[in-house]
């Protein structure tokens, strides 16, 4: 036999195997490629000639080679192929084998006919994005592997996007988390994302091959593997050659013949050969536009004025970001006396104190009439320097927009990280967009870059104003834009393009994948601000991309707290309480980080003390532990009276026999009913419990649809737990239709509530369980009493139909009572907001809405906040409207009566939570915002998911408080 | 919300927009309706103005066939071909709890938008009693005439998928397609529709009669999924044509299939919820006409024995149960996976199941039904492709190549 080469050409790495005479291995390499895919190759083309008898086979395989083998008419052999054979060959044991690239992220399951699944375009769960989380830990990826052998506890990571994961891991870090916890942490981050989007459903069970290059050098991420597929070491295959394997494959496969120097012949060609990028439309075609562009936002410039000896009222602004801090101080005319932009570098009550000293030791005689701050740490500022007062974000960079701009109606604000953007209806803050699960548009990566090509960051934005032919790298995860770059470079493409291409790549990816915005939604008077419209480059790609101009303040940056000076200066009209130069000397604080104790939530809690005894927590979800002088009484929840009265209502006689019911969708509405039902018939129903992280973890393997509702998808949880208990079957019916409102043209249930169970039952292990699944209306009895009857008896549990007609009496009688009683308590509530004078939000959603880890106690929120909150189901019926949509589900007729309710009154306001994912929610959320605007209301949805994002949810709810107060005073 | 009407009048003087689905059997339709009196214009606008149109004016996140449903109709508004005094849209409503249902409404939404509400009326072709003021009523021979023209279509589409990936000289089928057509509309003009018998023999021999290479076979790859997604060419990038150029042979069952389960369910809803009294019995008796039309064609294939006749319906009803409840009924319901189920059955493994991104029911009877399928048929290879206007086509073409990758790799991995 000949000798055979296989190639592996990656997205980072360069692998090759040669196979001799005896299809013994006899040479196999792992190298970086550093993006010079060609170069590499025939240098070890070249190499190899001292291994490997002429003439040899050769073929190539890998996501890196395919237009390699195209230019140069070399045999391409698919990956999957490559591996699949591979296996057949040395491992014909292997059930299902992950493998874990530089960029990508595989799994192939053997079994039956062979399928494999690979990450899309979302960097998240692949080794760019350990390699990226290591750095940010300071760490080498050996000492995170050693690490997270030792480690104690996991902390929950987002691995769907490594900025997030850093959002996620910058608080950890900050409240000295250990090491050894994070590295495991992140370990496990990526397994859960392999799980959860690559296998989606098919469990990984049997022998595990893992291959490639994280999952072979690091043995922690192997421990997580095992841990959390509870697979023992005899199941797991980690081959020497995990790190060539496909190489191996490709070896195994080639079949064509070659001599060394055809090959050389062939890839030096290709070698010296230029390649064609795609490019676009310069920045600037000439130099008469560029001096247009100049002139125009140089009119947008901000007044300065000397701080040295002025002696006029003073008013600061403090914006307190998440990476920088802002400041801003005014004099009466909104003139800038003086202002900074600093980086936290950790501490930002440091950077603080260290400006306001300037500004005293600058101007000894100044005095501060007002001081507000705003931004993420709003409240820890506050409360170190006795500020006059906070104001919500949004509100801050309004107000600042309006100097530039009085028409101003569209707002857009990139930060390093954030993205967050609004328009403006009639003079009111309106839909408020934010990033939330992809932070590819944002300004760190463009300096993350420049840094990496040994730039500053506004030395590289500057040059890519002279861009000649700007490369089109197209709008992937940013992380992935390394390659695209690297490959730029080697085509020898300037500097110029490339800092032009990556501004252009940003701006796309902030208008397009997190706004989404459609062209006629963007307003017609747009300011821009941010660090990162600070970039020339970037404003005018932006400027070229929504075909118009925008107005760019020259303190884009410093928007936020420009605001928030401006607000003090509105809003205060007596000496400020900040601190005195002298007090300011003598500050001082210290900060804890603590696990509260107060619910199985275990929020992370940071205590600050300050130099005069006082304290700040923060971190906290909910107010139960913290004892706060402020607020002595506790508002209305109607979200919380009926956790409570559903507690009640489980509560039957007490019965051996015992049916199990998941506590999720449509049985949030039904538990009465069902309860009692079934107490009548001499059982208890034992409800699985409210849904919990661990509980949603227990059943994400099983889940067949990644992009369902994360309502649906938390089921699997809770039938999991029900298995684990003692019940004599497991009842979860399907239920096209809802109960019979007579609010809309029909009653449906949504598809995923009325057949949930049909995918449980397609996807989850049930054999060990009596798994009752009838499909059931409550529109025509001696049907409902026949399906009930036929599916019992078919696990062996008799019914007579006379005893179920009697239960299905009683509970129904139950289930209306129940709803009565709910009316009840939303009477109470708006007449307690009324007699105190709270205004009362009517929080919308669905039944289930109610399970804490779905609504992320927005509740709460709504309270701590000063609102009395009711929800929908608890509004009194109201007379039939009509409404231009198809009202035909029962949940959603809800959803617009209650809209109605909240334009008939007016001390209410409507907030609509959504569920990502729910297909309906695109129609009712329209819908309702219709309503609202016609009874001259404000609408506010809050988008929620698995991922904890409160943040984002605060953000809009007190931008509604602030623009309900404005109206008001209108 | 005001809207303008659609009254019987309107038959003589207005001109009816229908967006594009089926390429071959709204051509038919088409010639049928004019014969009753209307004018009918099939749209053809396509590419990414029909799609930005969309995102201007549906919400973003409702079903892609909405947004390009809806795009396509207001892109031909604007395109001035039509006096839009004198137009009427058509859009169908099924009336089950998907939100498909809403399409009209949205549809109204965004003639708001432009100010055309109460200027251009709308037509919901529905059998579910909703929108009883823009309904058009169906006469007996009008429906008789349709029902013809479905099948012949579905017959049509049924034998290109069989001829096209074969042909030698391309564009050669779609060609003797075309002349088919002519002759059936001539057909529907003389009254000789009915003789479908003598039809279908005619229909083989001329797809015969296209100079095909049938030495090597092809892989058959089966397309189920959402109803719009799985035949619009629109919707999805024009599959059947790339399955084809990439060298495979596509397996698409007809739509009347969807009109059959539309009359099952009606059974089914009297079974389990004593719905449609009344009716019910009625229904079951159209269902078997049907299923009895559609064998004609069937017979025709199996006696004359080049090609592989379509699958016989009361099959399809049964090979989907044992996997999911016939109770699932909302969008394509159980359908979809007795398609899977029989495509499978019949020696079709590869099977792309094309469906909107977030279709709700999708979750339960594609993506969610997929394990089970695998567990009694190992030898499966199912993908499900996700389409939404933010997806870029290279996207769903990668999915589909790696789906057609294995499907290549299942059919020669024994030599290993």
């Amino acid at each position: 036999m000949k000798y055979r080469i296989g190639f592996d050409i990656g997205s980072t790495t360069i692998k090759a195997v040669v196979l001799d005479e005896n299809n013994q291995i006899c040479y196999k390499s792992y190298e970086r490629h550093k993006a010079q895919v060609r170069q590499k190759t025939l240098e070890k083309i070249q190499e190899l000639k001292d291994f490997c008898k002429e003439p040899f086979t050769f073929a190539i395989s890998g996501s890196g080679a395919l237009g390699l083998c195209e230019q140069a008419d070399l045999p391409f052999i698919q990956e999957v192929f490559a591996s699949a054979r591979a296996c057949r060959k040395y491992y014909p044991e292997a059930d299902v084998a992950i493998e874990l690239g530089g960029e990508d992220a595989k799994i192939l399951f053997f079994r039956g006919s062979i399928e494999q699944r690979m990450n899309s375009t979302c960097a998240g769960g692949t080794g760019a994005f350990i390699d990226q989380m290591a750095s940010l830990l300071d760490m080498s990826l050996e000492q995170m592997n050693e690490a997270s052998l030792r480690y104690n506890r996991l902390y929950p990571i987002a691995s769907r996007c490594g900025v997030f994961a850093k959002s996620d891991i910058q608080p950890l870090v900050n409240q000295g988390v250990d090491k050894t916890d994070l590295s495991a942490s992140i370990f496990q981050a990526v397994v859960d994302q392999t799980i959860t989007s690559l296998a989606q459903g098919r469990k990984i069970e049997g022998n595990l091959l893992f291959l490639g290059g994280p999952l072979y050098f690091l043995s922690g991420l192997r421990e997580r593997f095992k841990e959390t597929l509870h697979i023992t070491d005899e199941h797991i295959i980690c081959p020497e050659t995990a790190i060539n394997f496909v190489a191996l494959g490709a070896a195994l496969c080639a079949e064509e013949e070659y001599t060394y120097e055809q090959l050389e012949k062939m890839l030096n060609d290709l070698v010296h050969a230029p390649i064609k990028l795609e490019e676009s439309r310069p920045l600037f075609i000439d130099e008469e536009e560029f001096n247009e562009f100049v002139t125009r936002h140089k009119s947008h410039d901000a007044k300065y004025c000397e701080l040295k000896g002025y002696e006029g009222k003073a008013y600061l602004g403090i914006d307190s970001g998440s990476t920088t801090t802002k400041l801003v101080l005014l004099n009466e005319k909104n003139e800038i006396l003086y202002d900074s932009y600093t980086s936290n570098k950790g501490n930002p009550l440091d950077v603080v104190l260290q400006e306001l000293i300037t500004i005293y030791e600058t101007n000894p005689e100044i005095q501060i009439y007002g001081s507000y701050a705003t931004g993420y740490g709003e409240e820890l500022m506050r409360h170190a320097f006795h500020l006059d007062g906070g104001i919500v974000e949004t509100m801050a960079h309004f107000t600042a927009a309006k100097t530039f701009n009085p028409d101003v109606d569209y707002i857009l604000d990139i930060g390093g990280q954030d993205i967050k953007c609004f328009k403006i209806r009639d003079g009111n803050i309106d839909d408020i967009v934010l990033n939330e699960a992809c932070s590819s548009g944002c300004g760190s990566f463009i300096e993350t870059f420049a840094k990496s090509l040994g730039y500053d960051a506004i030395e590289f934005a500057k040059i890519g104003l002279n861009a000649k032919h700007p490369v089109d790298l197209g709008t992937r995860c940013t992380v992935f834009m390394n390659s695209g770059v690297k490959q730029a470079q080697k085509n020898g493409m300037s500097m110029e393009d490339i800092s032009a291409g990556l501004c252009k790549s940003v701006v796309k990816n902030a208008l397009y994948k997190v706004i989404r915005a459609k062209n006629n939604d963007i307003g017609k008077n747009i300011v821009v601000q941010g660090g990162t419209f600070q970039n020339d480059s970037v404003l005018r790609s932006f400027e070229l991309e929504l075909g118009r101009n925008v107005i760019r303040p020259s303190i884009a940056h410093l928007m936020g707290a420009y605001g928030a000076a401006l607000y003090a200066k509105d809003l205060h009209h007596s000496k400020s309480s900040i601190l005195t130069y002298e007090e300011c000397k003598n500050f001082t604080h210290t900060s804890k980080a603590i696990a509260c104790q107060g619910c199985n939530n275990h929020c992370s809690l940071t205590i600050n003390t300050f130099s005069d005894g006082s304290r700040l927590v923060s971190g906290n979800k909910c107010d139960k532990m913290i004892q706060s002088k402020t607020k002595a009484i506790e508002l209305p929840d109607l979200y919380k009276v009926k956790t409570e009265m559903l507690e009640q209502a489980k509560k039957t006689g007490c019965h051996d026999k015992k049916i199990g019911m998941p506590l999720v969708l449509n049985n949030y509405d039904l538990l009465p009913f069902w309860t009692k039902f079934f107490d009548y018939l001499g059982y208890e129903v034992v409800w699985s419990t409210p849904s919990t992280k661990e509980m949603y973890h227990d059943g994400q393997q099983s889940i067949p649809s990644d992009t369902a509702c994360f309502p649906a998808k938390v089921v699997h949880g809770h039938i999991e737990q029900l298995m684990k208990y003692d019940v004599d079957a497991i009842f979860y019916p399907c239920m096209t239709y809802n109960v019979n409102e007579h609010q809309g043209v029909n009653h449906y249930n949504c598809p995923l509530v009325a057949y949930y169970p049909e995918t449980i039952s397609g996807n989850m292990d049930l054999d060990k369980v009596k798994f009752v699944y009838p499909f059931l209306s409550f529109d025509h009895i001696p049907t409902f009493i026949r399906a009930m009857v036929l599916h019992f008896d078919r696990v062996g549990i008799h019914f007579k139909e006379r005893d179920m007609m009697k239960a299905l009496e009683v509970a129904k009688k139950e289930y209306e009572a129940f709803h009565e009683r709910l009316v009840e308590e939303h009477r109470k509530a708006v007449a307690f907001a009324r007699e105190n004078n709270y205004p009362i939000v009517v929080l919308c959603g669905r039944p289930y809405h109610l399970d804490p880890l779905i609504n992320h106690q927005m509740n709460q929120l709504l309270t701590q906040l000063g609102f009395v909150v009711v929800s929908e189901e608890s509004v009194p019926r109201q007379k039939e409207h009509k409404v231009n949509v198809l009202n035909q589900w029962t949940y959603h007729a809800r959803l617009y009566q209650a809209a109605h309710y909240v334009c008939d009154n007016k001390d209410m306001n409507l907030v609509q939570l959504v569920s990502f994912g729910c297909g309906i929610d695109a129609i009712t959320s329209d819908e309702v915002r219709d309503i609202l605007r016609a009874g001259n209301k404000f609408y506010t949805q809050i988008k929620i998911d698995e991922i904890d994002n409160l943040g984002a949810a605060r953000i809009r709810l007190r931008s509604l408080k602030e623009a309900i107060a404005q109206k008001e005073g209108e | 919300m005001e809207y303008a009407r659609f009254t019987k009048d309107m038959k003589e003087t207005h001109t009816v927009l229908v967006p594009s689905m089926l390429p071959i059997h709204f051509k038919l339709l088409k010639q049928i309706f004019k014969k009753s009196g209307f004018n009918i214009v099939v749209l053809e606008n396509t590419g990414d103005v029909v799609r930005e149109e969309g995102l201007a004016h549906v919400h973003n996140d409702t079903c892609y066939p909405a947004l390009l449903v809806i795009g396509q109709m207001m892109d031909a508004l604007k395109s001035g071909k039509y006096d839009l005094d004198h137009t009427v849209l058509a859009i169908t409503q099924t009336g089950g709890g998907c939100r498909a249902s809403n399409y009209l409404a949205l549809l109204r939404k965004a003639l708001e938008m432009e100010g055309w509400n109460e200027r251009i009326p709308c037509l919901s072709v529905n059998f579910s009693g909703l929108e009883k003021d823009s309904e058009f009523e169906l006469t007996l021979p009008m429906l008789i005439r349709l029902l013809y023209g479905f099948l012949y279509g579905d017959a049509l589409m049924w034998l290109k998928n069989q001829v096209k990936p074969y042909e030698i000289n391309k564009g050669d089928t779609d060609k003797a397609i075309d002349d088919f057509v002519d002759r059936l509309i001539q057909d529907f003009e003389s009254g000789r529709y009915r003789n479908s018998k003598r039809i279908y023999r005619d229909m083989i021999e001329a797809m015969k009669a296209v100079p095909q290479d049938r030495t090597q076979k092809k892989i058959r790859v089966g397309v189920v999924g959402e109803i719009y997604m799985k035949y619009s060419p629109l919707g999805n990038s024009n599959l059947e044509d790339y399955l084809i150029d990439e060298g495979f042979e596509p397996v698409l069952s007809g739509v009347i299939d969807f009109g059959l389960y539309c009359l099952e369910n009606s059974i089914i809803d009297y079974n389990y919820y004593h719905m449609h009294e009344k009716s019910h019995t009625w229904i079951a008796i159209g269902k078997d006409i049907i299923i009895r039309m559609q064998r004609t064609f069937i017979n025709a294939v199996k006696n004359e024995g080049t090609f592989i006749p379509p699958d016989d319906f009361s099959e399809v009803i049964a090979n989907g149960k044992g996997f999911i409840n016939p109770g699932v009924k909302m969008g394509e319901g159980w359908l979809l996976t007795s398609e899977v189920v029989t495509l499978i059955k019949t020696g079709v493994n590869n099977i792309i199941s094309a469906q909107p991104f977030g279709c709700l029911p999708n979750h339960i009877v594609a993506k969610g039904m997929v394990h089970k399928i695998k567990g009694e048929f190992p030898d499966a290879n199912i993908v499900a492709i996700d389409y939404d206007p933010s997806a870029s086509k290279v996207n769903q073409e990668n999915r589909i190549r790696l789906m057609l990758a294995n499907a290549k790799l299942n059919s020669t991995l024994g030599d290993i």
